[in-house]
């Protein structure tokens, strides 16, 4: 079986959740099948044996790209909280955090 | 006192997480700065803003790869990985650390008792930033919300992971308390527990005596000081074998310690954690230390604590946990060459130890180790001995001409015990009391008649051979 | 159709023959005529712009020299930060966010004295190859309003086409600038991964994403890649190198060049009247003194399934950050995991929704090593064919897209339809090489039609050269 037949609602609504998106039981039968289908035309490089093979994570190889360690300067805290949805005391405001330490 | 009833076996293993000293944070130029105002060190870097790209910071990678080589450990080719799940106090909602190629592997720690703990891995991450609770003040309805400081987020970390080879509490305290004096020894973090740059998680398991097996482990976070490493990892031991006596189990969890209650407690739910989604951090390229580089950070190192444990131990003939105290106040290299240059080892260590715990002050090594002759061959007694050493630590000076200013010298024997001898009769009751007394009473009494001699003499007998006389004449 | 050259308004300008300002107004007259029919542009800086072309003009009047694009309008892709201006990547979920500073190419072209008329529309994130994924509603074909542009970078190749700008950004992940490039009848360049730096480029997915120029003409592409190219230290991935000299090598022909027809990607799928231009421009290019042949890389038919892995993977993640605590806009809930899904769920379009789900798949437990690691081995693959052919060929050659621009509202139902519009452009974004469109003909239905010329790592001074003597021959009306 390949991992395509795999896809099912159940998936994709799991994956939204990791995802933090919600969507509607219209939306899970429309992207269903699509991703489905995305994964269906995979099943070319499913079926390639390539084990031998080592994986490309960069197309250039550079290494050991660093920096001084040298201050730069930060950027204005009343411009950063200008941006955010909601700020207090000089931070960023989020509404109570559920089932987390703090 | 054992931490676990008879027929049971404590495992622990450690995750210590340890914030380097460097001057700016891992990917940007922002200060790495404890107790500034908060969402001061920031930029569009740290703050994760769309567009912005990491720049490792080269001195972060140089401090990960010496704590690995302190800690006896293989540096690799390392590759950054993004750990991905939702959190308001990571900008990016992902962390970059190092996943499936990590820095440093396959170490170990010395403990000062002897025992080896194998140190899996010690890899580079980012730290994240500060959520503290708010609310509940009636601004919004009562309603309870957080507030999120990101000047943390990018500080450099290396996460040290030990194998589970600890077996009790006061082992991981040990573990915790060498890690620290090694990170210390070489400068890469200040290492403070209160102020969060060092923080330990501890895995816990047990298992019945004399079983090789691993049971479900539970991870502890939020301990936040070397005591209370002790009484989490007990506590929460003891936990286990409750459930397993009543016929339950312990399930794989994070849970906190609860230093108010003095206990743990279930914490985040896994739903979000379970599935980290690592691959490689495209926007970061591979580390490739070359082999010079290992030997340039080898050659950087400083003698580490169980080594000058072990050398001042050697010299002094006494066991690395006595030198321990010495090494940790840095004041081995002194005792070490004072040694070498001659001076008696039992009395360098208990002057070091007991008169010196504030510094050397003014002396030099040479005047302390004529001291210690004159000490040793009975020219100054030893309370002559010690108040010549605190005026050489506070003016510095050569000890014969200080020992000479005072009028030191040791009085000759026969003229200690006629002083002796009157002090007795002069206080008849009291000596019986103490020729009758157990050896535990006596010794108090005799605080008193040493005392006397001490105020007889203006200080300048020597205490041991006071001693010698009383119990001469007690026998 | 086009206000006239870059090369030649910045030689003008800087000559002060003509004013940097009548420039501007011209781009901006013609914005008005005709940009309500195209929408190429999210945002039009009018004022900013004249602004920017009066100081210009007044360093001219002054003696000094503002640089190689002295009073060049350009256009910007609006996935480019601009500091204290809306950057939005056509997107809900960024409506409203002004970023703090300026992408490295934004200061580049402001520091060679090119001027920013404005930012253009895309497929939200640069998800799309029509860009109809915009939130801000589609942008047209300038050859014929009913046609797409192509995607992602739609509005730029529009703005250029419409004569908006002489000159714009785009970004291209696998394909986002060459395709729309051909669709629209200009010149559009990937340049090799690295060449440019990326930072203030709003990331789809960081190993592939490149920003390339568009333009008129392939001289003012050479152009504009000069300004943007070489070394950044904030982005670690840029290539510690300096610039390429790329204008200077355009008259040098192709004499003696081996030019390879990569035969995978020009049959099956491809429609006839590309392939015929496809062809006519190898002939060109023999007439040219090049030695043409077929070649042969076998593994790029398996680009389009490794890149609708890798790309929506890194995306997955590059977009979590569009959570509603640090900018952008803020959908409210009880707790701050409520209020991260209703912000992301208000705020991404369906088909940023639909590659966060399938790149979140790929990534997630136990389909890793199925998905983004076979995808990222095959990528090795690629990278191995094109090596093998590099050692045969000094360029290769093959369609930009397989049709001409379609119909708005054709693909949208369908997205595996609509990737497939990639499967030409991808195989260069993985491999991390150059590659352009140059425009070369129009098709049966008289729209333009672009034919790629692709180089290995660093070849752009080779891939400009033959696309210098393709351009020279269509004006001489040496084609189909």
């Amino acid at each position: 079986m390949v991992m395509s037949q795999r896809l099912t609602r159940d998936d994709v609504a799991h994956v939204a959740r990791l995802a933090r998106l919600r969507l509607s039981e219209a939306e899970l039968d429309e992207f269903t099948p699509q991703l489905a289908d995305v994964l269906a035309h995979a099943e070319d490089i499913e079926r390639l044996d390539v084990g031998d093979v080592a994986p490309t994570a960069h197309p250039l190889p550079l290494r050991n790209v660093f920096r001084d360690d040298v201050v730069r300067p930060s950027i204005d805290r009343d411009e950063v909280l200008a941006a955010a949805p909601a700020a207090q005391d000089g931070q960023f405001r989020v509404p109570q955090i559920l089932g987390e330490e703090q | 006192m054992s931490d676990v009833p008879e027929g049971w076996e404590l495992i622990c293993g450690l995750e210590v997480h340890c914030e380097l000293a460097t001057t700016t944070k891992l990917f940007c130029g922002c200060r790495n700065r404890f107790g500034d105002d908060a969402n001061t060190n920031v930029c569009p870097v740290c703050l994760g803003l769309p567009g912005s790209l990491p720049v490792l910071n080269g001195e972060a990678v140089e401090y990960a790869m010496k704590l690995g080589r302190a800690l006896n450990c293989t540096v690799n080719a390392s590759v950054f990985a993004r750990k991905n799940y939702f959190y308001p106090d990571m900008p990016r909602d992902f962390q970059v650390t190092q996943f499936d190629r990590p820095t440093n592997t396959m170490g170990y720690l010395d403990l000062p008792a002897g025992k080896r703990i194998g140190v899996t891995r010690a890899h580079i991450e980012e730290d994240t930033g500060k959520t503290s609770h708010a609310g509940g003040d009636g601004r919004i309805h009562g309603a309870e919300y957080s507030l999120v400081d990101y000047n943390r987020a990018g500080v450099p970390l290396v996460e040290i992971v030990s194998e589970p080879d600890i077996r009790s509490a006061d082992e991981a305290k040990a573990y915790v308390d060498e890690l620290r004096k090694i990170v210390l020894a070489i400068g890469v973090s200040d290492a403070k527990m209160e102020e969060g740059s060092m923080r330990v998680d501890a895995n816990v398991s047990v298992r019945p005596a004399g079983s090789t097996e691993f049971r479900t482990r539970c991870e502890i976070k939020n301990i936040n000081s070397l005591s209370s490493i002790e009484r989490a990892i007990r506590y929460e031991a003891n936990r286990h074998i409750g459930l397993y006596d009543a016929g339950e189990r312990p399930h794989q969890e994070t849970r906190h310690w609860d230093e108010e209650n003095q206990r743990t407690r279930a914490g985040r739910s896994k739903e979000n954690s379970d599935d980290y989604r690592y691959f490689p951090e495209p926007d970061l390229l591979p580390l490739e230390p070359s082999a010079a580089d290992i030997a340039r950070i080898d050659a950087s190192l400083p003698l580490l604590p169980a080594a000058r444990r072990g050398r001042l131990a050697d010299v002094a003939t006494v066991s690395a946990e006595r030198a321990g105290l010495i090494v940790d106040r840095g004041q081995d290299e002194f005792a070490f060459r004072a040694i070498g240059a001659g001076a008696d080892p039992a009395r360098v260590l208990v002057h070091i130890e007991q008169n010196l715990k504030d510094g050397f002050g003014a002396m030099g090594i040479d005047e302390f180790v004529r001291l210690v002759a004159m000490e040793t061959e009975n020219k100054l007694s030893a309370t002559q001995t010690k108040q010549v050493l605190a005026e050489l630590v506070a003016a510095g000076g050569s000890p014969e001409e200080v020992a000479k200013a005072r009028g030191f010298e040791a009085m000759q024997s026969s003229d200690l015990a006629a002083i002796v001898d009157k002090i007795i009769a002069e206080n008849p009751d009291d000596w019986q009391r103490f020729v009758a007394a157990d050896d535990k009473d006596a010794n108090k009494i005799y605080g008193f008649f040493a005392g006397l001699v001490m105020k007889a003499t203006q200080g300048k007998a020597d205490g041991k051979a006071v001693r010698e006389i009383f119990m001469q004449r007690r026998a | 159709m086009t206000i006239g050259s870059a090369f030649d308004i910045a030689a003008q300008v800087r000559a002060g023959t003509r004013s940097a300002r009548a420039v501007v107004d011209e781009c901006l007259a013609a914005v008005d005529a005709r940009e309500g029919d195209v929408h190429a542009f999210n945002l039009v800086l009018a004022d900013q712009a004249r602004a920017a072309a009066d100081a210009i003009d007044a360093r001219v009047a002054n003696g000094e020299d503002p640089g190689p694009l002295a009073g060049v309008p350009v256009a910007l892709k609006d996935n480019l930060c601009t500091r204290g201006l809306p950057t939005t990547c056509s997107s809900r979920i960024l409506e409203g966010w002004r970023p703090p500073y300026d992408a490295s190419v934004v200061q580049r072209i402001v520091a060679a004295g090119g001027i920013v008329v404005g930012k253009t529309n895309l497929d939200e994130f640069a998800m799309g190859s029509s860009t109809e994924n915009s939130a801000f509603g589609p942008t047209r074909n300038p050859h014929d309003l009913s046609k797409v542009p192509g995607g992602s970078s739609g509005g730029s190749a529009a703005a250029v086409a419409a004569g908006f700008a002489a000159l714009a950004l785009g970004s291209d992940t696998g394909g986002s600038i060459r395709q729309p490039a051909a669709l629209c009848g200009v010149v559009g360049v990937k340049p090799t991964y690295g060449l440019v730096s990326r930072y203030g480029l709003i990331a789809f997915a960081s190993s592939l994403d490149q920003i390339g120029p568009f333009a008129a003409n392939v001289r003012d592409a050479a152009l504009l890649l000069e300004v943007i190219a070489g070394h950044d230290e904030m982005d670690s991935t840029s290539i510690p190198q300096a610039s390429p000299s790329l204008v200077d090598v355009l008259d040098d022909g192709v004499d003696g060049l081996r030019v390879g027809i990569i035969e995978e990607l020009s049959g099956e799928g491809i429609a006839p009247d590309v392939l015929a231009q496809l062809h006519a421009a190898a002939t060109a290019l023999e007439k040219a003194g090049a030695i043409v042949e077929t070649a042969s890389v076998p593994a790029t038919i398996y680009g389009l399934s490794a890149y609708y892995l890798i790309a929506p993977a890194e995306a997955s993640s590059n977009l979590a950050r569009y959570d509603g605590v640090r900018y952008g806009n803020r959908v409210d809930g009880a707790s701050t995991t409520e209020m991260m899904e209703a912000t992301r769920t208000a705020g991404f379009g369906a088909e940023v929704k639909r590659r966060i789900m399938l790149g979140t798949y790929a990534l997630s437990a136990g389909y890793y090593d199925a998905y983004y690691g076979k995808a990222q081995r095959v990528r090795t693959l690629i990278i191995r064919d094109f090596a093998r052919a590099y050692e045969r060929f000094d360029v290769l050659l093959c369609p930009t897209s397989p049709t001409t621009a379609f119909a708005l509202g054709a693909k949208t139902a369908d997205p595996l339809t609509m990737y497939l519009n990639d499967v030409c452009t991808i195989p260069s974004n993985l491999a991390g090489q150059p590659a352009m469109s140059v425009p070369f003909g129009v098709g049966d239905d008289g729209m333009p039609i672009g034919v790629q010329v692709l180089a290995p790592l660093q070849g752009e001074a080779t891939m400009f050269r033959v696309a210098a003597v393709l351009e020279a021959a269509q004006k001489v009306g040496d084609h189909v």
